[in-house]
């Protein structure tokens, strides 16, 4: 039996969502932007879709969400964008530690550029301060970016809370919701937030479509230019099919959400209690229930996850250890390391994201394949490469 | 006949993205083995690029573009793993530590015994292979009198890499498997392209994978710091001139002293205490007797009595008559029956078999002389030390 334990990286397709998408790839070709009456198809499809996506985010205003090519150029725009047309009020920006690269790599970016970038700290469980936020904002704070819920561990930071903070000192406040939104309600205003990223891949809608949500009002220059689409915010033809395969992905999302919420929370605490259980060492990274439904991050110890997620691949389980395009690097967990885990405990740290298409058997095949194979690396003493010295 | 793994056994093959172990995949693919492709990533992945930074300028990522694309004609698995701060340590730090010693290093060997056939193989052994297969040159077979694993010369004697391979215990040649070694490298060559593989007709690099080009320019920026100038004496303690650093020799070298002479002169010895760089005439660099520490025995498992051997101090040299006499702590000498000219300490001397030239009996590292007193070193062949006659 093959087990895809990785829907954090990615999900894969609806079937309903690829029927909606058809037409659009098909006879329904128009380009958005054209008069014409295949132009006109195009562009009722795509505000319709916007309608969907920002209705489930509980706005009104439609013209507030922008369709990019994924969650990456959503944390960028909304970096970029901001930092770009807030120049004459300030050059700060705050972080936390546990953001995507896509936020932290932007960041960087700026803070290379002459802006200065503060990072907030996590606590062990990887909950943030709400305080740290109250002390870390100056005058000259021109962003804030917080991810709703970690991709690592499934952590969430207090949105809400900073939101409150960030409205009183008229500071905007951005969310990273790539992994929340599906998962949990995400609504802009009871979260407070002016910028908000999406990716319709992570909810069994396609790659290379997501959205930024940007609240009227909110200060933005675009980053790609030559056209007028997207209300001049995002230049470049439409990528309608897209569009609609990401809003139907949210629909069919919001049919039982609060359901696959509680389906996905009790198949993940089975699959945690399983480990725990059958083997020693295991232990689980981040707070246990201030976190999103689909993910567990766990610590093996006395092995390696690299080697451990390429064992149990070649047994048909799919997992990883932190982000996709993170794992190979030698850099350990940034979200980890930011919790202030031991080095060890990081290298043996493995990420288990549950999704739509995973069952109870699957769980159960899981749960009869992992411990024998821990237990074999363990006694091979595989997690532990050759110390100096070890061979001759 | 290729010696191959028990049948139900996986094989784990390292991928270096060239054509001998593209081959050595295939050939063990085609005995219908269970193979898993590995490729050792050993440079830095995850780093922002520099302003100036052109896209496609990196040291060495086809490599792994290029392993992935046989294993994906050969239809196997094919992960890449991160051994950027093992090969550091392992390979790259024994590199530098060696010449800043003053002495010589083969850095192919410890990546041999330490990664490959070290670290890789426990790996190995926890994702359930039983061995570790690479694209060397050389070939094993079981001794069916003593039971040992002997290590014997490759079929074609241009290619022949049992030099490099000489520090395996048994443990780690009873888990070794060299597919192409029982071919030339003709042979290979046409064999990839028969199979179609993408890198049948991709050039050789016979350079330090690491350090391509001047490894001294690599050494003065790994290690530049500690590196100092230093004085050049002769053979007679008279002052020759200045040296930038031992580091940057080898004994035989005769460019780069900037030292007038009427007759040619050579780095005759390196001496890391006093930083010195002592040169002499050609006469100066030959002699009989070459120690050799941490010596590994293959085909033998004890040195107890002197045995006639043919030995090489360096890999690009035939082997030459010598007898091997044990010495303590794991030392053994090595008395040439003709003079060996620019011996290097920390190049590794190996020695086969006078009966049967392909076996590798053993080897170790060249110790450094001792040099006489007051600087008044004479290294000229003697073999007084030896007690000893050859009988040719």
């Amino acid at each position: 039996m093959r087990v895809y334990l990785d829907h954090n990286a990615t999900t894969p397709l609806h079937p309903e969502v690829l029927a909606a998408m058809l037409p659009y790839l098909t006879d329904r070709f128009g380009n958005a932007s054209s008069l014409h009456a295949w132009g006109q198809e195009a562009r009722s499809a795509l505000e319709r879709a916007r309608t969907t996506i920002a209705r489930a985010l509980g706005s009104g205003d439609k013209d507030a969400v922008v369709f990019t090519a994924g969650g990456t150029e959503g944390d960028n725009l909304a970096l970029l964008g901001a930092a770009a047309a807030a120049q004459s009020r300030g050059r700060h920006l705050i972080v936390s530690a546990v953001e995507h690269h896509a936020v932290l790599h932007t960041a960087a970016h700026l803070a290379r550029r002459g802006y200065e970038v503060t990072h907030l700290p996590v606590d062990a469980q990887g909950l943030l301060d709400p305080d740290e936020l109250r002390r870390a904002i100056r005058p000259d704070t021109i962003l804030v970016s917080l991810m709703h819920g970690n991709n690592e561990t499934g952590v969430l930071l207090p949105i809400a809370e900073a939101g409150r903070i960030c409205r009183e000192r008229d500071v905007p406040l951005h969310t990273d919701a790539v992994q929340s939104f599906g998962k949990l309600p995400v609504n802009v205003d009871a979260l407070g937030v002016s910028l908000l990223s999406l990716s319709a891949h992570k909810l069994g809608g396609p790659k290379g479509v997501g959205a930024l949500f940007i609240r009227r009002g909110t200060k933005m220059q675009p980053l790609l230019h030559g056209g007028a689409q997207e209300r001049s915010r995002r230049a470049g033809t439409e990528n309608v099919a897209g569009a609609v395969g990401f809003a139907r992905a949210t629909e069919l999302m919001l049919q039982d959400q609060e359901g696959a919420a509680k389906r996905l929370c009790d198949l993940r605490d089975r699959l945690e209690c399983g480990l725990m259980a059958a083997l020693s060492g295991v232990e689980r990274n981040g707070h246990p229930t201030e976190r999103l439904p689909q993910t567990t991050n766990l610590a093996f110890a006395g092995v390696e996850a690299e080697s451990l997620i390429l064992a149990l691949d070649l047994e048909g389980i799919g997992a990883s250890s932190g982000a996709a395009c993170s794992s190979g690097s030698l850099e350990p967990s940034h979200v980890l390391s930011a919790m202030g885990l031991p080095r060890e405990r990081i290298a043996g740290s493995v990420r288990f994201s549950l999704g739509r298409t995973t069952t109870p058997e699957e769980i159960a095949s899981v749960l009869e394949v992992v411990p024998p194979i821990v237990e074999r690396m363990r006694r091979i003493g595989a997690g532990h490469p050759a110390a100096p010295g070890a061979w001759a | 006949m290729i010696p191959t793994p028990e049948a139900d056994g996986k094989v784990v093959v390292a991928m270096s993205g060239g054509v001998d172990s593209a081959v050595a995949a295939a050939l063990l693919v085609r005995e219908r083995l269970p193979v898993v492709g590995i490729t050792l990533r050993i440079w830095p992945s995850l780093r922002p690029p520099a302003p100036d930074e052109r896209f496609d300028s990196c040291c060495s990522p086809g490599a792994v573009e290029d392993a992935r694309g046989v294993a994906t004609a050969l239809g196997i698995p094919h992960y890449v793993l991160n051994y950027e701060a093992e090969f550091d340590r392992e390979v790259i730090q024994y590199f530098t530590d060696a010449y800043l010693a003053g002495e010589t290093p083969n850095p192919c060997i410890p990546c041999n015994s330490r990664l490959k056939f070290g670290s890789l193989l426990t790996r190995a052994r926890g994702w359930g292979a039983a061995r570790v297969a690479t694209g060397h040159y050389a070939r094993i077979h079981r001794d069916p009198v003593t039971g040992r694993y002997q290590l014997r010369r490759g079929v074609d004697p241009r290619k022949d890499q049992s030099y490099f391979l000489y520090r395996l215990t048994q443990e780690q040649l009873a888990a070794a498997c060299f597919p192409v070694g029982h071919l030339t490298k003709e042979d290979t060559r046409r064999l990839a392209a028969e199979l179609g593989l993408p890198v049948a007709g991709k050039p050789e690099s016979q350079e330090i994978c690491f350090a391509p080009g001047d490894y001294r320019a690599y050494l003065r920026q790994r290690a530049g710091a500690v590196i100092a100038p230093g004085t050049i004496r002769d053979t007679g303690g008279a002052v020759r001139g200045r040296h930038p650093g031992v580091a940057f020799y080898t004994v035989g070298q005769r460019r780069g002293l900037g030292v007038g002479s009427r007759e040619p002169l050579y780095v005759i010895d390196l001496d890391p205490a006093t930083n010195e760089v002592i040169v002499g005439q050609d006469r100066d660099l030959w002699t009989r007797e070459v120690d050799v520490e941490r010596v590994n025995l293959i085909a033998i498992e004890a040195l107890t009595a002197p045995r006639r051997v043919l030995a090489k101090i360096r890999y690009a040299q035939p082997p030459a008559p010598a007898t091997m006499l044990p010495l303590p702590d794991g030392a053994a000498r090595l008395c040439f029956e003709d003079p060996q000219r620019a011996v290097a300490p920390g190049q590794a001397a190996v020695c086969y078999d006078t009966a049967d030239p392909d076996l590798v009996v053993g080897g170790g590292t060249i110790r450094r002389k001792a040099r006489g007193g007051n600087g008044n070193g004479d290294l000229r062949g003697s073999n007084a030390e030896c007690g000893l006659r050859i009988a040719k």
